[in-house]
Parts: C-alpha cells; structure tokens; sequence
C-alpha cells in the first residue's frame, strides 16, 4: 500500500499560484493552520480559497495571498469578527463570493457527486443574488414548479483539512463533536492533504473512536502530514481546546509585527517553539 | 417578590422568551445573551417541549444532558426541514425584516466589514427567524439595509412562491419594545413598548415610519415565578445587565 505521509512543505510544494484551494474547519475551529503557515512560508498567490472562514482566511488576506475567496462568513468566533479578513475586504484586496452557509454546504456537495449544480431554497430574494450576478435559478420540472437557486459546485485544485488520527495511507478520523464538511472538502478536490494531531497504524482507529469516526477515506486523500498542535490556535477537540490568549493577541497585533515575531522562523517547528516562548512570557 | 421591580433587561428576557410561545418541538437557536436566556426560561415554564444545543454540536436538556448529536451539517437539515425557530441579531434592520450582518456601505468596497451574511439568507426562507436588537438605533433601524442577508416580507415576496412559502418572522424584540409585522404591506409595527419607554422614545430611535394600532400597550410583566427563574437559575451572575442597560 501507498505510504502518503509528506511534511507541510511537501504539501505546499504540490500546489502552484492561481489554484482554487479549499480549506476544511469551521470558523475558528479545527483549521489546518500548520499547512497555511506552511503556504506563508511560500510563494504561492493569486489564490482561490473557499472556506467557512477563521484566521485561515485572516492569514491569507494580509499576506495578500487570495485573489478571490468564496465564503458565507469569516469569524474567529469568540472574537465575531476576524480583523484581517475586514481589514482586506474594507480595501478591497481581493475578490468575493460570498454565499449562504447552506449553499456553500451544497456547493461542496455537488462538487462531490460530479454535479454541475444543486437547488437549494436559499439566496432567492437576499443581496447572495445581487452581489452575485453569475448565479442562476432553476424551476423545478415537477408539479410544484418553484424555482431555486441553482448552486454551482464548488470544484476545487486542492483541499487542506486537519483531523484528530490519521493513517499513512490516508484515513482520518475526527474524535470531536463535529465532522464540520472536511470530507466533503477532500471529495470535492483533485487533491487533498490532511493533517493530523497523530499518525497512527490503522489498527489504533478503532481503540479511539467508533467506526463512523472515519471521516476522511484513503481513496479522497493525496497526502497525509502529522502536525501535533497543527490546528493552533483554532481548536481541536478533543485533543486541545482553542488558544484564547494567542488567538487574541492574533486579533490585535499589527500584522507585520505578528509575522516578525511568529512567521518568520521557517519551519511549523519555528512557530511552535515562538508560541511557547510567547506563553511562557505571560506567566 | 414583586414584579413591578422587574428591570428592561428583564423585560426583554420575556419578550425574547415569547417568541418561541407555542412552538412545541422545534429547536430554539438564539443568537446572544438575552435571546439565550430567553429560551431556557421559555423551555422553563410555557414551552418545554423545546430542544436546545450546548452552542457546539450536541442537543441538550436544561441541566445539560445531552439527548442528541448536532452537527452543523444536520444543523442545516433542521433549518430546511423548518422545526427550527431562531432569534438572530441584526447590524440593520428595515420595515419590511430585511435584516443584514454582512457589511455596512457598498458590498463592493464596505466601510465596515462585519461577519458575511452567514445562514441569514437560508434561515429567513426556511424556519421562523426573530431579531434580537440590544441597542435600539437609527443605525440599526434603517430605511434601508447596504446588504440584504435575512429576507424581508417585501424581498420574499418579489422573489416567488419558492421564497415565500415557508418565509415567517414573527417578532423583533429591541431593548425599547416588541415589533411585528402586522402594519401595512406587513411592515414593522409597534406590538408593545416595555414599561418606562414610551411611543415617542421609540419613534425617535427608529430610522423609518414605524406603524402602530392605537394605543401601544405595554410588554407583559413577568411573574414572580418568571423572575425568580431568571434571577436565582437562568443568570444568577446577572449577565443581562451587561447587555441591556437601564
């Protein structure tokens, strides 16, 4: 059997500038943040992103990296509005889809199933229509004859998702209480590369949850890279919870300065090792 | 104890908590302090029937015991299958309940970028959505709102059948008082005013023609029971006074 396991910048050496590039989590939670450090350290623009958006997208927008982001929100969640994300947007540094969370939801699905698009009663009658004149109704062809929004699918070149376990052929299970939609990210993509707090042997998956814990299948996934504390400082339960403190002096450090102090060390080690440091100062 | 030393925040309590009166069983998604409150006391008393989540994934009781799993993926389900009635916060809001959260000035090139529109546009077209409004303002009640994300009366309607089928916004609950949307052309009417605001008060703050039947009367009184739930269970630390002053 294939042996997936690369590091975080083996990932982003697989991906190139102007790529549509999908990001699993939710918000400020289980965010593959050790790959997107790792696509700081690169460099790849003129990206593409989707995501239901946190500081993945907070990070990307201030290295100026994203040249369109389809999204329905950006938020760190305990802090509601994400400071980078707003800082881009009231600039108007990149492009936006911004779209309801549910016709994200079906824009993935489709993708997933090789649709070319999903109705959905969502969108009719909100600005989702006006901001996006490229997207279309259709009428149903039964009886009812009510007519949705037509969702195209959300094709990606890439996905980047962070789980609890993963294998090294490239099965990932989740232990939190959410699955958010990473598999349907790795479904919806060419390629997609999955992190973990730990690799294990197939054999360990079911010790630490049950079978419906396997989120992410093998036959979905290109890569697979152990990152512990790669999620930090979104959450990841239930092996740490989110990084208040950090995620806080995220929110309210000049960005080039933040960078400076914990981006610029050239490894995920580097960060680590800055955050650690940056804790320990605050005792 | 009395009820006539009830505060506004206690008022709002109530009046977020009667938006989810008859109900039965339908998930109550509150968004903010208050309109949380205001669900647990209403699965407290009039609506127990009411199911509720831990704010992650999992449906739980009043005491915590988790009866169900809630993932966002289902979360959407539970949106679209209609038994889900939430109380959402508006940025701005019009007379017809066309709510926005996304951002303030031109979608293009926002002054103010806020969270994006979220599930605003699938929640108004599918479940009862209420509005929870802590500071009644001319910036919040609007003659027009930059960027439509919750679907209004008059949006849902000029969209078709589809928008308009299962669209319902039964209440907006400010700091000031009780709206529906009972005025003309199912525009925002005055339903009740809390004790110590009055008409005038409301009128003022409030960014359009507001409609009123006669005489407004005022929010309902809580009962010493309602009170002492709120005071002694729902938020003994009194949390509710940070949001809603005076």
């Amino acid at each position: 059997m294939t042996d997936k396991t690369m590091t975080p910048d083996e990932v982003v050496g697989r991906l190139r500038s102007g790529m549509t590039l999908g990001i699993g989590g939710w918000g400020s939670r289980r965010k593959p943040m050790a790959l997107v450090r790792a696509l700081l350290r690169s460099e790849i623009t003129d990206l593409t992103v989707v995501a239901y958006g946190g500081p993945d997208v907070g990070l990307l927008a201030a290295a100026g990296r994203i040249r369109r982001l389809v999204a329905p929100f950006a938020t760190l969640d305990s802090i509601p509005l994400e400071p980078h994300f707003r800082a881009a947007r009231e600039r108007a540094a990149f492009a936006l889809t911004e779209l309801d969370e549910a016709m994200f939801m079906w824009g993935l699905h489709a993708a997933a199933n090789r649709l070319p698009f999903l109705p959905v009663r969502a969108g009719l009658g909100s600005d989702v229509m006006r901001v996006n004149p490229e997207l279309r109704t259709v009428t149903s062809p039964y009886a009812d004859g009510e007519e949705f929004v037509a969702v195209p699918a959300l094709r990606m070149d890439a996905a980047l998702v962070h789980l609890n376990r993963a294998d090294r052929l490239g099965n990932g299970q989740y232990l939190g209480p959410d699955p958010y939609f990473d598999d349907l990210f790795c479904e919806a993509a060419d390629t997609a590369y999955v992190s973990c707090e730990q690799l294990v042997e197939s054999a360990e998956f079911a010790k630490a949850g049950p079978p419906q814990s396997l989120l992410v299948s093998r036959h979905s996934v290109t890569g697979v890279v152990e990152t512990p504390n790669g999620a930090h400082f979104t959450s990841c339960a239930p092996d740490y919870e989110r990084d208040e403190a950090f995620q806080k002096l995220y929110a309210t450090t000049p960005w080039p300065e933040f960078r400076a102090r914990f981006l610029s060390g050239g490894s995920e080690h580097a960060y680590q090792s800055a955050v650690r440091t940056w804790h320990e100062e605050q005792q | 104890m009395t009820t006539a030393t009830a505060t506004r925040a206690e008022y709002c309590v109530i009046a977020c908590a009667e938006a989810w009166r008859g109900d039965g069983e339908v998930l109550a998604s509150p968004m903010g302090l208050v309109p949380s409150l205001g669900a647990r006391l209403a699965k407290r008393t009039f609506s127990p029937d009411l199911l509720l989540t831990d704010g992650e994934a999992l449906l739980v009781g009043l005491d915590g015991t988790v009866e169900g799993w809630l993932p966002y993926r289902r979360h959407l389900a539970m949106v679209t299958g209609g038994r889900r009635h939430v109380m959402m916060g508006a940025s701005q809001i019009d007379r017809f309940g066309n709510q926005n959260i996304s951002c303030i000035g031109p979608w293009e090139q926002p002054s103010r970028q806020l969270l994006g529109v979220r599930g605003a546009p699938v929640n108004t077209l599918n479940n009862p959505v209420s509005y929870w409004v802590p500071r009644h303002s001319r910036r919040v009640f609007v003659e027009r709102v930059d960027m439509v994300s919750g679907v209004g009366h008059d949006r849902a309607a000029a969209a078709g059948p589809a928008a308009t089928r299962y669209h319902r916004l039964p209440r907006v609950v400010s700091d000031l008082g009780v709206f529906d949307f009972a005025g003309p052309g199912r525009s925002m009417r005055l339903a009740s005013v809390h004790p110590g605001v009055t008409v005038e008060q409301v009128r003022e703050a409030t960014g359009f023609v507001l409609a009123t039947d006669g005489e407004v009367p005022y929010t309902r009184e809580p009962t010493g029971e309602e009170l002492r739930l709120i005071r002694e269970v729902i938020d003994p630390k009194g949390l509710r006074d940070r949001e809603v002053r005076g």
